[in-house]
């Protein structure tokens, strides 16, 4: 079975260590705050200016001074601070932050990452994403394997406009998670149930399989 | 010395066709809502805006583009605004997309009187196209200017009479750098105090950087993204 995109959050939730300073996009990636594992504290950072994000409030609390980057209404935790713009993108140029958690259109066996422009069609801009991807020392892509059209999205070279260039570490999707290392995508662990084959099927990029490969435990 | 402006009207005065203005806030979080509405009063045209984002069709800088005031959007997301999109995909509208981190650091700059900074963001993509790259420690950067802003407008919390600002949770985001941007500073407060209520402690913008301040009126703060969650 394939995961859904919770699991998908799930099993990414599983590599954060106690301590983590994270920065989580949106999307898929803004889930994995709700599967932190017991016993693991992370601060979580908003590029638009806060350490420490909390859940979204209670109905009636909403602040309208209080949102994280995707605008949404959200809350602070014992600790939190708030700081300006420039202050954000310094801690995270000067690696201070651990991990980041992104979505992505495409990436290349090579770690290359696209997901802020579909020419003629989708102009939003890259908003921190070019920033994050730029100087993050380890960066998860947590994207479904393939496009609404169903062809893989883990490319030999990606066809859409860069965000960055070699950065991506890892990538959770759907069927499988994987390390990008000698120019390819590493297989690590498949979704319970999801053979090579389809995994291979799926992948255009170059794929490398080395020995057994486990089940993701969920 | 006098930095207090009686309403938005007044202080936005000075601000003519070809204007190149820095407008603080995130979506629609920390926006100087007075001056936009009295800039959209005012009717002045062939602005360059400098914001992270574009506002909503009918909040924030979309008032201005409705009135076709803005000749040229630089701004690092601009996602939700359906007139912008039109207006960009007709040619009516210039855009410079440029990531946040940069837009942030451009603006820092100007205010620290540095004329470039040296930043990763962007590095082997469309963004670099024709920029200066350095090779530091073995890793590339590229060159990016300050911004030479005529004004800029901004929105704190509370501020004093000597232009001294305080800002509020995630309403800070951009404003106290772009406050530090403009060659003329207009900052509008929801609470303004005579000189020496604000703790010298607590002050995020030190009122050299403010022109002209005045108290704010009837803050909508719209929500962009209103989420709650059902239990605690």
């Amino acid at each position: 079975m394939a995961l859904d995109k919770f699991q998908i959050a799930k099993r990414i939730a599983q590599d954060l260590k106690d301590g983590f300073y994270v920065n989580l996009g949106i999307g898929i990636p803004t889930l994995v705050a709700n599967y932190i594992p017991a016993g693991v504290n992370v601060i979580l950072q908003s590029e638009n200016g806060l350490l420490g994000m909390g859940p979204f409030p209670m109905e009636g609390d909403e602040n309208p001074d209080l949102i994280n980057a995707g605008k949404q209404t959200i809350t602070t935790l014992p600790g939190s601070s708030f700081f300006d713009s420039a202050m954000s993108f310094g801690m995270i140029r000067a690696g201070k932050v651990d991990l980041t958690v992104l979505g992505a259109m495409e990436v290349s066996e090579r770690g290359d990452i696209a997901n802020w422009k579909i020419p003629g069609k989708m102009v939003k801009g890259m908003g921190g994403a070019m920033d994050l991807v730029a100087s993050a020392k380890n960066i998860i892509v947590a994207m479904m394997h393939t496009n609404p059209k169903g062809e893989s999205k883990l490319l030999p070279d990606c066809t859409l406009p860069l965000t960055g260039v070699a950065c991506v570490k890892k990538i959770v999707t759907e069927l499988a998670y994987f390390e990008i290392s000698d120019n390819g995508f590493v297989l690590l662990e498949r979704a319970p149930g999801v053979s090579i084959d389809e995994i291979k099927a799926k992948t255009a990029g170059r794929l490398i399989v080395k020995g057994e490969i486990p089940e993701m435990v969920l | 010395m006098n930095k207090v402006f009686s309403n938005a009207h007044a202080a936005v005065s000075g601000i003519k066709n070809g204007s190149t203005i820095l407008l603080g806030g995130f979506g629609l979080c920390g926006i100087p809502e007075n001056c936009i509405a009295a800039l959209v009063e005012l009717g002045v045209n062939n602005l360059t805006c400098i914001s992270n984002n574009a506002g909503v069709d009918d909040f924030g800088i979309g008032l201005m583009l409705q009135k076709k005031m803005v000749k040229k959007m630089i701004a690092s997301y601009v996602g939700e605004n359906a007139e912008f999109e039109r207006q960009l995909l007709n040619g009516e509208l210039e855009v410079e997309l440029i990531p946040q981190g940069t837009l942030a650091t451009r603006c820092m700059a100007a205010g620290y009187g540095l004329p470039a900074i040296f930043t990763p963001a962007g590095v082997g993509t469309e963004v670099a196209n024709g920029k200066e790259i350095r090779n530091f420690n073995g890793k590339d950067y590229l060159l990016e200017y300050a911004f030479d802003a005529d004004f800029a407008i901004v929105k704190a919390w509370r501020g004093d009479t000597m232009g001294n600002l305080i800002f509020k949770d995630t309403a800070r985001n951009f404003n106290p750098l772009m406050a530090m941007a403009g060659k003329t500073t207009i900052a509008e407060v929801e609470e303004l105090v005579p000189a020496g209520e604000l703790d010298p402690n607590q002050i995020h913008t030190p009122g050299i950087y403010v022109h002209r301040i005045f108290k704010g009126v009837q803050y909508e703060k719209r929500i962009e993204q209103r989420t709650v969650r059902k239990e605690a």
